[in-house]
């Protein structure tokens, strides 16, 4: 009983840290700035906000429509079938969530751009345009993270489906739908908020000040206008329109479902019509129509470019060492939150936890950064800690990408083993190494990937805190672009995205190592 | 794994050590301090002169330098702030922060005689549109040409609110149109492909062929032909004249490294601090160089006409201008 208490208490006291964090970075990113707002008068209510709110939300709600419409019958597709290269074109599908928002805008402008091989087919610039490269940055993303969810459905489903003489929609009715239908609502509102947040997309892809998203205006009152008033309405009105949707959508969460397993081999005996074959090729051609050629276009523009140099080599290591240390933090921070989330949390205790998980993608990072800056410069010189606040930032840019694929697994090792570990009085540590780890390994480690490669690719938080000689691979590439070193940057874009699949195929290496099916 | 972590631990560590000698902060913009732009080359050629450390902070870009300051108020660690041009030294002044330079206002070489008190110039350019020439035969030969031209041929700009560059051609085009300028902007807005956050996005798109122009500076050209030695992109000369941007810096008055800083203005203006501008910052050098500029320069546009508001009157307007722009072209 002595020890149940502790147990609890421990619990409560890794939560209220994990929280206390999340949201006070968030508070003393909005706090200065709300105040600076409230001083000066709040101001900014005009006909400009409403069409900037209605123009955000419509391109955020079109680009989620479409990366799920089309990335859930590709992750079906890919569920079903086996076949030559489908795990390169999976690794493939992480590596959009690596690139530097212009380097993608540059591969997908050299396909169908006016210079490119399908230039003509439609116009890039416009909301065309916006969709497009937001459906390349996040259905694959999608597909990768409703797979892991189709992966853990038990081989007896489908062995007792086929006992049952289920068609391919019955199979998708009783068996696929209620397992990723637990997850949608999460990776919906992940992308909304995603392409709420996104910047160089909309301005360069958006063709001009009508296609302005509240993160541009946000970023233009901050920087270029210097009118905190005018910055904290458009904060708070982001909040309430990202914070209301996340918790809409924390209402249509559904409960996981969890079925007993054996570790028998994963064996589908659904989907052989012709008809069926040809959904699924055409589903997975469709995706992989989406995502390669700009890849290609990537890799063709770099491929002669790339110039070992010591800045290459620096940028390299930095990035390596910005994004492992933010992938730990938010490994941590959102194993926490998944586990007690996964425990009975209440309705209010679990919107929190996701508002918390989001907190960074609610809040632009212009406005969190301004706030650090305020509070910590009185204090300390904050551009020695730039690394810090940058690992830090990304740390939190990234919790959502670990939290997806880890809470369904944790949910259901926790109804799976918490009465067998209590039974046997198995807890701390030892439940850690002998229960925890080997069941959670694959959602961890790509939890742990997603969050490193979102670390990898950002240049927001980067830019933010300026620092003498902290450059990464994203910043490079900014900087070669800068001078003028257009092919040196295609080279070092490259190099992003090599080191990236490279990561993954690490990482698959080791979730697999010594997998017993 | 422990070669990742040891330099983690370098990178982490790099940023607390300590310093010994007077030490100068300069806050500028990233790319002058990146690993091809002037920064470290002039920090070398400074401490020689002085024994003291010249530590860079490299921020997006001459805004954020001084939005920086605004933030920090009189606590700044700033000695110095490097990158400022024209558009924004008013609103620089009118912070309180900066101090007079004190250096002789006759070394500055720009296009017209220097009057600042607060701010010393170190390198300028005029704005131009540039062209593929394969791609045009026949540039605009006038901004009017530009706005009324075929529309097929497009132009990609700078967005205005994130980008100098962007925020002079908005100048340019009021210099040229005053009040009729929302007109001319509807009027151009059909060649406009898209408008960027940034030069170096534009200037990629440019490069990667999507477009035939792009809004840049005279002195592009003299890059492509000094470093990838062709001549395939020039800049198109406007009957209009062109709009100048000059790049300054200025000191921080309540700094206590002030004499520092106000002799470290001074030697901006010699050839150990400008010989260091034409090929690594691709600008034309504000104050004296050592030898004669590289033949590419010499082809640099001479515009009939420099173009350029005062700091007040940029100061004054801008926000308006800024909504105009933003509303003629959002309807």
């Amino acid at each position: 009983m002595v020890e149940h208490l502790e147990q609890m208490s421990f619990q409560n006291i890794k939560i209220t840290a994990a929280l206390g964090f999340i949201l006070g970075a968030v508070a003393f990113g909005f706090l200065p700035l709300l105040w600076l707002g409230f001083v000066n008068g709040f101001s900014g209510f005009d006909a400009y906000l409403p069409r900037v709110v209605g123009f955000t939300l419509k391109q955020a709600f079109l680009s989620t429509l479409f990366s799920l419409l089309i990335a859930i019958p590709v992750a079906l597709a890919f569920a079903r079938r086996q076949f030559w290269g489908r795990d390169a074109l999976l690794k493939l599908f992480s590596v959009p969530l690596a690139l530097p928002a212009i380097v993608a805008i540059l591969g997908i402008v050299g396909v169908y751009g006016n210079n490119g091989a399908f230039g003509g087919l439609f116009s890039v610039y416009g909301l065309s345009g916006i969709l497009l490269a937001h459906i390349f940055f996040n259905m694959p993303m999608a597909v990768r993270l409703l797979l892991t969810r189709l992966d853990a459905i038990p081989a007896e489903n489908f062995r007792l489906g086929a006992q049952l003489g289920f068609t391919s929609p019955q199979v998708f009715r009783f068996i696929e739908w209620p397992q990723i239908a637990s997850v949608i609502p999460g990776i919906a509102s992940l992308i909304f908020l995603l392409c709420t947040a996104s910047f160089a997309v909309v301005l360069i892809l958006g063709g001009g000040p009508q296609a302005t998203t509240l993160e541009v205006a946000i970023y233009q009152s901050l920087r270029v206008d210097f009118d905190p008033a005018r910055a904290s309405i458009l904060a708070l009105a982001q909040l309430a329109v990202c914070g209301v949707l996340v918790l809409i959508a924390g209402q249509f969460t559904r409960e996981n479902s969890v079925f007993p397993r054996t570790l028998s081999k994963l064996r589908r005996f659904d989907g052989e019509s012709a008809l069926m074959r040809m959904l699924d090729i055409a589903a997975i051609s469709i995706a992989a129509l989406i995502i390669l050629p700009p890849m290609v276009n990537i890799l063709i523009a770099g491929i002669t470019n790339i110039h070992v140099s010591d800045a290459l080599l620096r940028a390299t290591l930095t990035s390596l060492g910005v994004g492992l240390s933010a992938a730990c933090i938010s490994l941590l921070l959102g194993w926490v939150l998944a586990d007690r989330a996964a425990q009975h949390a209440t309705k209010a205790l679990r919107a929190v936890i996701a508002l918390a998980c989001l907190a960074a993608l609610i809040m632009p990072p212009a406005v969190l950064a301004t706030g650090w800056f305020v509070i910590l410069s009185p204090i300390a010189d904050v551009s020695r800690y730039a690394v810090l606040l940058v690992i830090i930032l990304n740390a939190l840019m990234a919790l959502p990408f670990v939290w997806s694929p880890l809470f369904p697994a944790i949910a259901d090792a926790r109804l799976r083993h918490d009465r067998l570990c209590a039974s046997l009085g198995l807890s701390g540590f030892a439940r850690l190494k002998l229960i925890d780890l080997p069941t959670l390994r694959k959602p961890l480690a790509l939890g742990f990937l997603m969050a490193m490669i979102v670390s990898l690719g950002d240049l927001s938080a980067i830019s933010l805190f300026g620092s003498a000689g902290f450059i990464t691979l994203p910043s490079l590439i900014m900087a070669e672009m800068g001078h003028y070193r257009m092919d040196a940057a295609a080279g070092t874009a490259l190099v992003l995205a090599a080191l990236c699949f490279a990561l993954i195929t690490l990482a698959q290496y080791w979730s697999r190592s010594d997998d017993h099916a | 794994m422990s070669k990742l972590f040891a330099s983690l631990v370098a990178l982490l560590s790099f940023a607390i050590t300590a310093e010994a000698k007077e030490t100068l902060t300069i806050y500028t913009y990233e790319s002058f301090v990146s690993e091809w732009g002037p920064g470290a080359k002039i920090k070398a050629s400074f401490e020689k002169t002085c024994d003291c450390t010249v530590e860079w902070l490299g921020l997006g870009d001459g805004v954020a330098a001084l939005n920086r300051l605004k933030l920090e108020g009189a606590n700044t660690k700033a000695d110095l702030v490097l990158g400022l041009d024209t558009s924004l030294t008013a609103e620089a002044v009118a912070t309180g922060l900066f101090g007079k330079h004190n250096v002789d206002k006759s070394l500055a070489k720009t296009p017209e005689a220097w009057t600042d008190d607060y701010f010393m110039p170190y390198d300028y350019a005029h704005f131009a549109v540039i062209y593929d020439t394969e791609k045009m035969k026949v540039p605009p030969k006038s901004l009017d040409e530009l706005v009324n031209g075929d529309p097929t041929q497009k132009i990609v700009l700078e967005d205005p609110r994130s980008s100098t560059p962007g925020l002079g051609f908005l100048l340019w085009m009021k210099s040229v149109y005053g009040d009729k300028s929302a007109d001319a902007w509807k009027k151009l807005q059909p060649r406009v492909l898209t408008f960027t956050p940034g030069w170096s996005e534009a200037y990629g798109l440019f490069t990667k062929g999507e477009v035939p122009m792009v809004l840049s500076y005279t002195t592009s050209p003299a890059y492509h032909e000094v470093a990838e030695k062709t001549s395939r992109f020039q800049a198109a000369t406007f009957s209009e004249g062109h709009y100048l941007q000059i790049e300054v810096a200025g000191l921080i008055e309540a700094s206590p490294e002030k004499a520092l800083a106000q002799k470290f203005l001074a030697f901006m203006m010699t050839p150990g601090f400008q010989d260091f501008i034409p090929t690594n910052n691709w600008m034309l050098p504000a104050g004296e160089t050592k030898d004669a500029l590289p033949d590419a320069f010499g082809k640099v546009v001479k515009p009939v006409k420099t173009l350029l508001f005062t700091p007040d009157e940029v100061f004054k307007n801008r926000r308006a201008w800024m909504d105009e722009w933003l509303n003629t072209l959002s309807k």
